[in-house]
This record gives C-alpha cells, sequence and structure tokens, in this order.
C-alpha cells in the first residue's frame, strides 16, 4: 500500500515535471532545425539560426539596448532604494509608516497598469517615446523591490557597527561607504539581480513607451507576426539562457553565503 | 518588515537634513512616475476622445456595450478557471517535493521545477504555440499514434490561454506552497499520528488547514497577475476572444483612445481590490 502511494506520487511528479519542461524542450530544440520550420520532424542539429539572430542588427542592437536599460535601471531602483531604505531603518521619521507604504505601493499594480498611466502623463508631458522612458517604467517596478529587499535585512547588528564607526570619529559619508554599502551588500546584490532579471524579462511597459529603439522583448514580439520560425526559437533560447546564467549566479554568490 | 527590533534603544532624531534627503528621492520618483500617472490616467478616463471636455461616457461604454462587458466577463472566467487548476497541480506537486523527495535534493528539485519561471512571457508563450500549433508536437504526437485522424485546433482557444498560464502559475504556486509547508513544525504530524489519526486524516485536518491562508496568498497573486496579463492570452488565444487586457491595448494601438483605455483599466483595478478586500477579510477569518 505504501509503495503503491509511492509510486503513484513519483509519477504524478514526473508528469508535473513534463509539463513545465515540454516547452523549453520544443523551444530549444527546434532552435537547432536546419530547415524553415519549427515543427516536427526535427532535421538538425544545425546552428543556422543562430547565425541569422546574431547577424540581424536589429536583435542585436535590441539585445544591447534590453542590457544598457536592465543596468541603467536596475542600478537607478537599488541605489533609490539603498538610500530610502537607510533612511527609514536608521532615523525617527514622522509618517514614516505611510511613506514606507507609499514606496511599496507599486508592487500591488499590474505592469499593464502601470505603463499605461506613464504613458498617458508622458504623452500630455511631450515626452518622446523612448529607451529612456521605458527605463524610468523599470525603475517604478524594480525601487520597490529593492526597497524591501534591503529595508528587511537592516538589523540591530549592522545599526551597532555603524555606531561604533561614528564614536571613532567617522564622518557620515565614510559610515555609508566603508561601513554600511559592504555590510549590506548581499542585499544591495540581490535587489540589483531581481531587478536586472524583471527588467531584462519585462514587456508590456517597454512596448508601451518605445517606439524605434526598443528592447528584446518588444523586437521578439514583433518577429512573431510571421508565425512560428525557427529564429524565434534562436533568440527565445539566448533570452532563456541569459536568464538562466543570471538567476544561477545569483543563487551562486547569495544563497551561498547565508550559511556561513 | 521591522527594520531593527532595536525598540530599547532610541533611533537617532530626524533634527538634521540627512534622513530626509535619503528619502526624498525615492518618494520623489514614485510620485512623480507613479501617483502623477495615476492622477493623469483618472483625468484622461474623465475626459471625452473627440473634444476633450467632460465626459462619464467612457464609464458608461463598459456597462452598456456588451462587448466590453464580455471581456470582463472571459477575463474572470479565464483567470478562476487558471486558479482552481493551478492550485490544483501545484498542492500535491509541492507536498511530494517537500515531504518524498530527500533532504539534500530537494534545493535541487525545487529549483529545477521553478528553472522555465525566469524566462521572458513572450518566449514562454511563443513556446506553448509550437507545442500546440496545428503541426506542433501535440498534434503530431496523436495523429501518430492514431488517437485522431484530423489535427485537433488547440492554438487561438481559450485551452491555450489557459494551458500558458497554468504552466506559468503551477510554478508560482509551486515555490509558496513548498515555503508554506516547510514551515510546518513536523511535531504536529507526530501529534496527530500519537493520537491515532492516519495519514488521510492527518492531511486533512492537520496540514491542509494549517497551509490554507499559505495557498490563499498564492491564489490571489495569480488572481492578480493572471488578470492583468496581456502577453499570454494575445499570444495564445488570439482575438476570437478577447480578455480585459487585450481590451485596453487595442483602444490605444488601433484607435489612440487613451480616454477610453484609461477607464478600462481604471475598472479594472476595482476589479483586482474587490477581490483584494474579498480576499483579505477572508484570510482574517481564516486566522482567527
Amino acid at each position: 500500500m505504501r509503495s503503491v502511494a509511492r509510486i503513484v506520487s513519483w509519477i504524478y511528479a514526473l508528469a508535473v515535471y513534463g509539463f513545465i519542461f515540454l516547452p523549453v524542450v520544443v523551444l530549444v530544440l527546434f532552435s537547432l532545425q536546419s530547415t524553415s520550420f519549427p515543427i516536427p520532424p526535427f532535421t538538425g542539429p544545425s546552428l543556422r539560426w543562430y547565425e541569422a539572430v546574431l547577424s540581424d542588427s536589429r536583435l542585436t542592437s535590441a539585445l544591447v539596448n534590453s542590457l544598457l536599460v536592465a543596468l541603467i535601471s536596475s542600478a537607478a531602483a537599488v541605489t533609490l532604494g539603498f538610500l530610502s531604505a537607510w533612511g527609514f531603518a536608521r532615523f525617527v521619521l514622522p509618517g514614516s509608516g505611510l511613506l514606507r507604504g507609499l514606496i511599496t505601493l507599486p508592487l500591488t499594480v499590474s505592469y499593464l497598469i502601470i505603463g499605461m498611466g506613464l504613458l498617458v502623463l508622458f504623452n500630455w508631458a511631450g515626452v518622446p517615446k523612448s529607451l529612456l522612458a521605458a527605463g524610468i517604467g523599470h525603475v517604478v517596478i524594480n525601487l520597490p523591490l529593492c526597497f524591501a529587499i534591503i529595508y528587511s535585512q537592516m538589523g540591530d547588528h549592522q545599526i551597532n557597527i555603524e555606531r561604533a564607526a561614528r564614536d571613532l570619529g567617522a564622518p557620515e559619508w565614510k559610515v555609508l561607504l566603508l561601513i554600511t554599502v559592504p555590510v549590506m551588500a548581499p542585499a544591495i546584490f540581490a535587489g540589483f539581480f531581481l531587478s536586472m532579471t524583471f527588467s531584462w524579462d519585462e514587456f508590456v511597459i517597454s512596448f508601451l513607451l518605445t517606439r524605434f529603439e526598443t528592447t528584446l522583448p518588444v523586437e521578439i514580439w514583433n518577429l512573431l507576426r510571421s508565425g512560428l520560425n525557427p529564429k524565434t526559437n534562436a533568440v527565445g533560447s539566448l533570452v532563456f539562457a541569459v536568464s538562466i546564467v543570471l538567476v544561477v549566479f545569483f543563487e551562486l554568490t547569495l544563497l551561498r553565503r547565508k550559511p556561513a | 518588515m521591522n527594520p531593527s527590533g532595536n525598540s530599547g534603544r532610541a533611533l537617532p532624531r530626524a533634527s538634521d537634513t540627512l534622513p530626509w534627503a535619503l528619502v526624498t528621492p525615492a518618494l520623489g520618483w514614485t510620485l512623480l512616475f507613479f501617483v502623477l500617472p495615476f492622477i493623469a490616467m483618472g483625468l484622461s478616463s474623465l475626459t471625452a476622445h473627440e473634444g476633450g471636455g467632460f465626459t462619464l461616457t467612457n464609464y458608461s461604454q463598459f456597462f452598456t456595450n456588451p462587448s466590453y462587458w464580455q471581456a470582463m466577463v472571459n477575463s474572470l472566467e479565464v483567470t478562476a478557471i487558471v486558479t482552481v487548476i493551478s492550485v490544483l497541480l501545484a498542492y500535491p506537486f509541492a507536498w511530494i517535493l517537500a515531504e518524498q523527495v530527500p533532504e539534500r535534493w530537494q534545493r535541487l528539485a525545487l529549483m529545477l521545477a521553478v528553472l522555465p519561471f525566469w524566462t521572458s512571457y513572450v518566449v514562454r508563450s511563443y513556446s506553448w504555440l509550437l507545442v500546440l500549433a496545428q503541426n506542433g508536437v501535440i498534434n503530431r504526437a496523436l495523429t501518430g499514434i492514431g488517437v485522431v485522424s484530423e489535427p485537433l485546433q488547440l492554438a487561438n482557444t481559450r485551452l491555450a490561454t489557459v494551458t500558458g498560464f497554468v504552466h506559468f502559475f503551477v510554478m508560482l504556486l509551486t515555490l509558496t506552497i513548498f515555503a508554506n509547508l516547510k514551515q510546518l513544525s513536523p511535531s504536529y504530524r507526530k501529534a496527530a499520528a500519537d493520537l491515532g489519526a492516519g495519514p488521510v486524516r492527518t492531511f486533512l485536518h492537520v496540514i491542509l488547514p494549517l497551509t490554507l491562508p499559505g495557498i490563499m496568498v498564492g491564489a490571489f497573486l495569480t488572481f492578480v497577475l493572471c488578470i492583468g496579463d496581456y502577453i499570454t492570452p494575445q499570444i495564445l488565444g488570439g482575438n476570437n476572444e478577447l480578455l480585459m487586457p487585450q481590451l485596453v491595448m487595442m483602444q490605444i494601438g488601433r484607435r489612440g483612445d487613451f480616454p477610453l483605455a484609461s477607464a478600462l483599466s481604471i475598472i479594472l483595478m476595482a476589479v483586482v481590490s474587490v477581490a483584494y478586500l474579498a480576499c483579505a477579510r477572508w484570510l482574517k477569518i481564516e486566522r482567527t
């Protein structure tokens, strides 16, 4: 009886794994197709569609744009998030709870609505659609995340180290740069990498707020108009690979440190 | 979220300008690029597309135009179906990962289970299109073994939209439910066993009620993310039946009708808020 239940649960788990990996396996497998349709039978392996992606200047420039927007917007989000977390954790501010609530509020609103709001505002203010506009939107969605992660990690221990530095005569900027930033580095990196992955993958805000120069998810969206195409598989596999590298790097650098 | 719990010692007073200098950039950013756009959207929703005078027609259209109303009904139906199926699939899966998989493999097993979670929305939906297409993997397999003679219409249906959503939310819910199950102390199970309960009764009367609040949080998250998503229904469902986000995007794309798009967005947000209030109350009752 026991072993039957065990076998059933293993079969169930394998079935769910199968469901989860089916689309990814199909995506990657048919990116290696040597003919023009990413449908069975498999005719590869061939790297011709990867070559096609890398020689397509629209895709490569969109890839560079995506990386730039992700890097810059994440750096901005983590800087604003860190400074405000430090301010709220270290000092008594009137209405602190309410103000912290305001900073985290965007987490509860869908990207579509954040993008719509910015589109309407920029339209009225005469701000043209651009990568900068999309980057501003990405800071809006990532700032609350960075703030929440860093704020939740600021504890007694860190305060005491800072106090010691101040007692020894360090000016405030030295405390910040030489004590707080290094001590908080794991939380700062966590905020930064999570922001990077979210910005890298984000579609709807970039779609609404950019026009000619755009990010990779939007460019992939444009590719979809031509229907099923191994080139889309190849670029999708590359995007997946970058995300996986970010996540694995994140796991190795941050989560490994914790037990120590 | 309590930063330090140093209630005994006073934090430095905010007498100087430093603390405000630290928090003002983040507050300013949020006010300028989150609160202000929201106000702009609210004002826009009350202006006429032609002429620009004050009007309520953007809202009244939603209630009088049956196709708009239908989009909301579709959205709510799809979201409800997705939430229920995802919870039912993810719970046993998370349970197996937390209870049956040996401790030292659990981390790897969980990481594998949520790996595709990190691909972009667009790529994930496109991948399902490959699987479900007329000549796709599933149809080739089914016709190959002779289950059906003609390929089934799988893509561009509600079924495809639901499949794409369920795929994403099974991963998300597995994460939250797994964390929930791991937080339970093993002594609950021992106590139940000592009192003579079998595995089934232990599960139904001890484990399930204790994990229910966590399930509700996950289900609410699913509801919010699902009802606001444009990509999955647009790529997988096509234009055969519209969901609310598709309707919103259509007003912007084809007609440049920002006021109507704003009004529809605000209605969509109102529905999410109502769901939040309903959910919050239910959770409170559950905790007492």
